[in-house]
């Protein structure tokens, strides 16, 4: 089957480097799966899990605040951070997660950047998200 | 001449300050070299998204966007990187006396510019001098990751955005070796020059999702984050670089002082000798 290289990199170094058969990404715009052969495109990336296939093997990123270039040879995601499954700390996760709620469900008490909250959270899901479908 | 006890006493105390600072000089050389592999696995990043920036301005003319325009100036922002321990040669005092003095040609008043101050050096300094100031910023690890900056960056390009500064210049030491920094001001934002003087060969036509406009909303701050980024990591690697060599160069000058102390004893001991035998010899000298 055909492959394409993809890399995935973030300011605190490359995340994954290697070839694969397909990526799916959620776009700002909807769903995207890129398969080798797509026409070059740039497109900002929601905060949420990648899906990278490779021999029938699946594997999971969790990606936030990034875009991804795909070029005819090459596909690359750009984020400020990048986690496999292995990297996420569970834990850390649901305690961002309960404070981001707890934090969501006190906005009309206080002053609360409810953008920053909510963005907090989505990272919170995708992580939990992936460390689980590890 | 000092006794012979106190000329041991000093060098003594000089060994250990010799052990001292050439221990920091072994730590300061370990995080070099972690701080230089950061500013490596950093690269490629900045690099994307340059490509990409610049392939986007580019390929498709008549877009706009508040980051790359040029708008009147009426107030600058300044980012200044300084350390946060001191022991580091000249780093902080150089990039301090630059920045003083372009503040100085550059503005009337001192409403006129306002600064964000990474390091509590640097804050302390400018504190006693007077600037004003954004914000402040201390504590940073030596590793920093970008998590660790984020606040800082998010403030930089808000104050762009909401208009409160209508210019961005960092100031940093540039790392061009170990022995040598420089001290560098780039100019972040509007980034004019990143996306104008780019020429556009290489870069394929790309499909935007949704739009061009859109995704400059996104990747500008985003690469305006990513230089105030590498800024840091360069003036990381320069701080140790400075530090190391600061520190080498102590360890060598108590050599030198051990050295030289050493001789002293040694003189002061042999004349001691000398007297006590004269001193016998005139006393064995005067029973004859």
């Amino acid at each position: 089957m055909a492959t394409m290289h993809l890399s995935v990199v973030t300011p605190d170094g490359s995340v994954f480097d290697g070839e694969v058969e397909m990526v799916s990404v959620r776009a700002e715009s909807g769903e995207m799966g890129i398969l080798p052969g797509h026409v070059p495109t740039v497109a900002p990336l929601k905060i949420d899990a990648v899906r990278i296939k490779h021999e029938n093997k699946e594997k999971l990123l969790a990606v936030s605040e990034g875009f991804i270039e795909v070029r005819s040879d090459a596909v690359n995601i750009l984020a400020e951070a990048a986690e496999t499954p292995g990297e996420i700390d569970p834990e850390r996760a649901r305690i961002a997660k309960e404070r981001a709620e707890e934090r969501l469900a006190r906005i009309n008490e206080e002053e609360i950047d409810v953008m920053r909250a909510r963005l907090a959270l989505k990272r919170a899901d995708t992580r939990l998200k992936v460390s689980e479908g590890a | 001449m000092a006794s012979l006890k106190e000329i041991k006493g000093r060098i003594q105390s000089t060994k250990k300050t010799k052990q001292i600072t050439s221990a920091m000089e072994m730590v300061s050389a370990s995080k070099l070299n972690k701080a230089q592999q950061n500013a490596q696995r950093y690269e490629p990043y900045t690099k994307k998204i340059k490509d990409v920036v610049s392939g986007i301005a580019a390929g498709s003319s008549g877009i706009s966007h508040p980051m790359l325009e040029e708008r009147p100036v009426k107030k600058t922002g300044y980012i200044a990187i300084f350390t946060d321990q001191g022991l580091a040669g000249a780093y902080n005092s150089n990039i301090l006396r630059d920045l003083m003095q372009t503040l100085r040609e550059r503005h009337q008043s001192k409403d006129e510019y306002s600064v964000i101050v990474i390091g509590r050096t640097g804050r302390d300094l400018l504190k006693r001098y007077g600037i004003p100031m954004f914000d402040e910023i201390t504590g940073l690890p030596d590793q920093p990751s970008f998590n660790d900056i984020k606040n800082v960056t998010r403030l930089a390009v808000d104050l762009y955005a909401n208009e409160d500064v209508d210019e961005l210049y960092i100031w940093y030491n540039h790392f061009i070796n170990p022995i040598q920094q420089k001290v560098t001001e780039k100019k972040l934002l509007p980034l004019t020059e990143e996306v104008s003087e780019e020429n556009s060969k290489g870069t394929a036509q790309y499909e935007y999702e949704p739009s061009p406009e859109a995704i400059l909303k996104q990747l500008l701050p985003q690469y305006a984050e990513s230089l105030i980024y590498g800024a840091l990591l360069d003036a990381k690697a320069s701080e140790f670089g400075a530090r190391m060599t600061a520190m080498s160069a102590a360890t060598d000058n108590a050599n030198n002082m051990v050295d030289d102390l050493t001789l002293s004893y040694n003189r002061a001991r042999q004349a001691a000798v000398t007297q006590e035998i004269t001193e016998i010899v005139g006393g064995a000298a005067a029973l004859e």
